[in-house]
């Protein structure tokens, strides 16, 4: 296990409006979620000196409006969007900001009521600029297209099948069902998802990530502060990041996203080899997105994610205990899943994971993926 | 048809070139006069060598479909087109296109087939490069 001397720990967890929130604004959100993540640390608003979010829709300066909500004089701010995997690299960076000295209490918050707004769409209208203008006049689904397009591919190039797609969102269903906050929790099957509307081929509807609100939010802190926390802080032994490309017609091999750079680095910095991880959280924006992510990541070979995932098993009964919350295809997806990723790490390495807990984890991986299959950032997390 | 207006180029300083030629049933293809490799979408930089001195080339026209998707729930402007395909062509200049697949049916699209180039009337600014199965 790394040395924990200049590490820097999650000491805090908090969620918010999941799946609805009741009337409440993003805003009101991802200030309940803070005040509870705090709490869930021993701290306050007060001991807060670092302020990290992503927003898509809620402000254009959304991490200095967090702080102003709370009462927070930041002397760190970052509010890096690169889309769902935006919290993984907000660790990244709160780490090597605390470790800067720049700060020394971190907190990261995510929140949208994009189900309450109805504000989600697959398209835009009316004149397009910048790179959309190649692409949006062509009627591609965004983001959800662009998956489609790489699972096709993937399809061709392995004999990857939609059978092979809807057992990931059978598997996730099935730790959804131990989920308490799920939004979905019937027992699915495969001919369910097969059955269910077709998209934009080969993904079906229930190939595709919820649409709820939703809101979360994390506390990293140093070594010092860690050891008086209230509970046991979960160490964040490696992180990395990774952008290939924005837009889906410049990404160079569509089964290969930037996660094998942003895996390899977090591994190497953890001194983590894949096989050594207990439990997985692994951003399934769509089906084929964590089958995409195992491969790159090295939990298997290039093209072996459709059997991986039928004869490994990635639910409470499989031996690779994947998306236990119920991920962003049965939990929740408020627009950007990644917070919620670490927070199941988290507290699967606490214990606190009640009927889904997996027995004795002790090294978790949080993979957030964002865009159009764009960006990739890892994060490799121990309990104490 | 749908009563949502179609999302339409608005050509900038990089793409007025590109747009200006579909007008003509032209496909211009960007490449670097330093590296010499191609670049799509158009630019004023080189993505692979940073040079400035780029060019712009008549396309063959001919492309492969290295990946599709037939879509059957569509952004709301497309609502009244469905099922179509929206595919990535490789084109032998050496980028890499989204576009359509028009002229066959939907069913018979298949990654590996070679396309060639039609140019589908949108504005007064642009038409849209849409690609068909070759004869």
């Amino acid at each position: 296990m790394a040395n924990h001397d200049s590490s820097v720990a999650i000491v805090g967890v908090g969620l918010a409006g999941i799946p609805d929130a009741k009337g409440k604004s993003e805003l009101t959100l991802q200030a309940e979620a803070a005040v509870a993540a705090l709490k869930d640390a021993g701290l306050t608003t007060a001991d807060v000196d670092g302020i990290f979010t992503a927003s898509n829709d809620m402000s254009w300066i959304p991490s200095v409006l967090v702080a102003e909500y709370l009462g927070i004089d930041a002397k760190y701010t970052d509010a890096t969007n690169i889309g769902g995997s935006s919290f993984e690299a907000h660790v990244g960076h709160a780490a090597a900001a605390i470790a800067a000295g720049l700060c020394n209490v971190a907190l990261i918050t995510y929140g949208s009521t994009q189900k309450s707004r109805r504000s989600r769409s697959l398209g835009a209208a009316g004149p397009v600029r910048l790179t959309n203008q190649f692409q949006d006049p062509f009627g591609l689904p965004v983001p959800l297209g662009a998956y489609a397009l790489a699972a096709k591919r993937h399809m061709h190039l392995y004999g990857t099948t939609s059978e092979q797609l809807a057992q990931v969102a059978v598997s996730t269903r099935e730790w959804a069902t131990l989920n308490p906050l799920a939004k979905m929790r019937d027992v699915l099957t495969i001919d369910e998802v097969l059955a269910s509307t077709m998209i934009a081929e080969p993904l079906h509807l229930l190939d595709c990530c919820l649409v709820t609100d939703g809101a979360g939010a994390i506390v990293i802190t140093s070594a010092n502060v860690a050891a008086g926390s209230r509970k046991p802080p979960v160490w964040v032994l490696g992180h990395g990041s990774a952008h290939t490309h924005a837009t889906i017609g410049n990404m160079k091999h569509l089964t290969q996203p930037s996660s094998t750079d942003s895996g390899r680095r977090a591994f190497e910095m953890a001194g983590v080899r894949p096989d050594e991880i207990d439990v997985a959280e692994i951003y399934d924006s769509f089906t084929i997105t964590p089958i995409l992510s195992l491969e790159t990541l090295g939990f298997c070979g290039l093209g072996e994610g459709g059997p991986f995932v039928t004869d490994r098993g990635t639910g409470p009964t499989g031996s690779f205990p994947m998306n236990t919350s119920g991920g962003g295809l049965s939990f929740c997806h408020p627009g950007m899943f990644g917070v919620f990723l670490l927070i199941e790490a988290v507290e699967q390495l606490r214990g606190e994971s009640g009927d889904r807990q997996v027995p004795d984890a002790k090294l978790a991986l949080a993979h957030g993926t964002g865009g159009a299959l764009s960006s990739s950032a890892t994060v490799v997390l121990a309990r104490g | 048809m749908s009563d949502i207006e179609r999302p339409a180029p608005q050509p900038d300083a990089d793409s007025a070139p590109f747009w200006a030629a579909t007008l003509e049933g032209v496909l211009l293809v960007q490449s670097c006069l330093d590296c010499e490799r191609g670049i799509y979408y158009p630019r004023s930089v080189c993505p692979f060598c940073m040079s400035e001195n780029l060019t712009w080339n008549l396309a063959s026209g001919r492309a492969i479909i290295n990946t599709f998707t037939i879509v059957h729930k569509a952004p709301p402007a497309f609502a009244g087109e469905v099922p179509y395909v929206v595919a990535l062509v490789d084109l032998p200049e050496g980028v890499r296109m989204l576009t359509r697949i028009v002229g066959c049916e939907v069913g018979d699209v298949h990654i590996g087939m070679d396309v060639e180039v039609e140019f589908s009337p949108l504005t007064d600014v642009a038409a849209l490069p849409y690609f068909h199965p070759v004869a």
